[in-house]
């Protein structure tokens, strides 16, 4: 038993120690997700808001409200929820970043 | 958790890994401060165009994109139910490849994957002979499995699919058209896992609002091999019943087979006489992946490392899209498939620089359906990478279905379109 715990634990280490690591480029990653709708980099074609080189602080504020349901939504609410705020953090300065 | 021979496997990965990156680093890429490598992506629908857009972006230009696609334009399947419900034509959900050409340097190639050597890492083609990739991404989508309905192999002219968009989906519209008011259009839908779970439900409310309109006595006959709606089941469920009548459900209802020029359906204990038969056939992973000979769950989706997207036990194949088994709750969408699309444009530029691939990707989806011409509901979820169960899960009180069916979100369905199309293809 022991055995095998410390053999697991061992796995663990050996598995998930790179894990950890975060991509140099987790930003841009995270951010790709959002394009769908709101265009590459932030660039919407219309019909949705275009989120890039808008201010990091009032991108962030937006996704808060959308969370906590002050700001009325019909799916950004749903989906804000998704993302952990180290994550949207990275995605709003990914896209204050874009011009 | 690990299992000693996993363990060992994923070792031997690790290292086999090593040596390929080891392996350009020293030629390609340092040699010529160019080229990192050669990617080669098959099929150019949400996944792979997708790819192909992103891993030139995303690498600056540094990584050769050859793109090899069969159709000369891209034909979406979301949004093609406008075109058979008689509000939008095949010309508003086409969308050429020449900017993934002129403004992004991808190599397109119009032509067809026969066959794939993983060994000497060369994809055979039906006109333009051999092609040599450092990488390949295969985004072939689903193919319908042959003779899992008795006589209808072969006879996709007289009773169509349109489950691929393009002429499939201008015959199923033009085959409405001339139907006599007062026809049946009969609609299966074969079991789950198929591509786009919410599709057919939406096809059947869009028939309807055309029928309603120009054919009143008429009927649509959803014949559902799945033993309930299996997507946005309560908005779908009080959409038919708007229809006051003429969409009539029928759960458990597996088509045996078909008499393609009678247009009858034989069902279990019932023969149905359409006016229009419309068969979405049982599906699996593209035929290409099948050819290839990669790993298959339940024989027919392809399994996959889910921090490279490369096919198990099959180092620089890439799959992704439709094709997959899916993790948990994770749909077959043109949305998820272009996600899929830029996780392994990211994997790929990370290998090609010797870095191992991002172990945190996420992936979203987001699907909107109309119920009529104006009306639309959404389901949407956030799929982040659990280490633990190595593949990505959905997140619990994330995501979700639309309050109501509501004309906001008509608008927003068709700025998605545009959007995603761009993200893709502009």
């Amino acid at each position: 038993m022991k055995l095998k715990l410390a053999l697991a634990s061992l796995c663990m280490v050996g598995a998930t120690a790179p894990a950890y690591a975060q991509d140099p480029h987790l930003a841009r990653n995270l951010a790709a997700t959002c394009a769908n709708c709101h265009g590459t980099n932030g660039h919407s074609q219309g019909g949705m808001e275009s989120l890039a080189g808008e201010p990091k602080e009032k991108l962030m504020q937006k996704l808060m409200d959308f969370r906590s349901g002050e700001k009325p939504a019909t799916i950004m609410h749903q989906i804000v929820k998704g993302y952990t705020d180290e994550q949207l953090e990275l995605i709003t300065a990914y896209f204050a970043a874009q011009k | 958790m690990f299992t000693r021979r996993e363990f060992l496997k994923s070792m031997g990965v690790v290292a086999a890994g090593s040596t390929t990156m080891l392996g350009l680093s020293g030629s390609a890429a340092a040699a010529n401060g160019k080229s990192r490598g050669h990617v080669v992506v098959v099929g150019g629908g949400y996944g792979g165009a997708t790819t192909a857009k992103y891993l030139r972006m995303w690498s600056g230009g540094s990584v050769d994109v050859t793109l090899v696609e069969r159709n000369t334009t891209f034909i979406s399947c979301p949004m093609s139910n406008l075109v058979i419900g008689g509000l939008r034509q095949i010309d508003d959900i086409t969308v050429s490849y020449d900017n993934l050409k002129s403004k992004w340097g991808v190599n397109i190639v119009t032509d067809e994957v026969t066959a794939i050597d993983a060994a000497k890492r060369t994809v055979s083609t039906a006109k333009n002979g051999t092609l040599k990739y450092d990488r390949l991404v295969l985004s072939p989508g689903i193919d319908f499995i042959p003779g899992a309905i008795g006589g209808l192999d072969g006879n996709e002219e007289l009773v169509p699919h349109a489950w691929k968009a393009g002429a499939q989906t201008v015959l199923l519209r033009k085959q409405l058209e001339e139907m006599a008011d007062g026809g049946v259009y009969a609609l299966q839908i074969p079991r789950s896992p198929y591509r786009c779970p919410p599709g057919p439900y939406e096809r059947a409310c869009l028939v309807a609002n055309y029928l309603r309109q120009a054919k009143p006595r008429s009927k649509v006959l959803v014949l559902d091999a799945n033993g309930e709606i299996q997507s946005k089941k309560g908005h779908f469920t009080k959409a038919f019943e708007a229809y006051d009548g003429m969409i009539e459900y029928v759960p458990n209802s597996k088509l045996l087979s078909v008499d393609a020029k009678a247009r009858t359906a034989e069902l279990e204990f019932d023969t149905i006489q359409a006016g229009v038969l419309n068969v979405i056939p049982p599906m699996r992973a593209g035929e290409i992946a099948i050819k290839a000979g990669l790993p298959l769950i339940n024989e027919r989706w392809v399994e996959v490392d889910w921090l490279t997207l490369e096919a198990k036990g099959v180092p620089g194949v890439h799959v992704i899209g439709d094709a997959l088994f899916p993790a948990p709750t994770m749909p077959k969408s043109g949305h998820m498939a272009n996600q899929h699309g830029k996780v392994v444009a990211a994997a790929i530029i990370n290998l090609f620089e010797g870095l191992p691939p991002n172990p945190t990707p996420v992936v979203m989806n987001t699907c909107y359906s109309f119920v009529d011409d104006k009306n639309v509901v959404h389901v949407a979820s956030v799929h982040q990478y659990d280490a633990e169960t190595k593949q990505p899960m959905p997140v619990k009180d994330a995501g979700g279905l639309s309050a109501a069916a509501n004309d906001i979100e008509g608008k927003a369905a068709l700025a998605w379109a545009q959007n995603i199309w761009a993200d893709m293809l502009a």
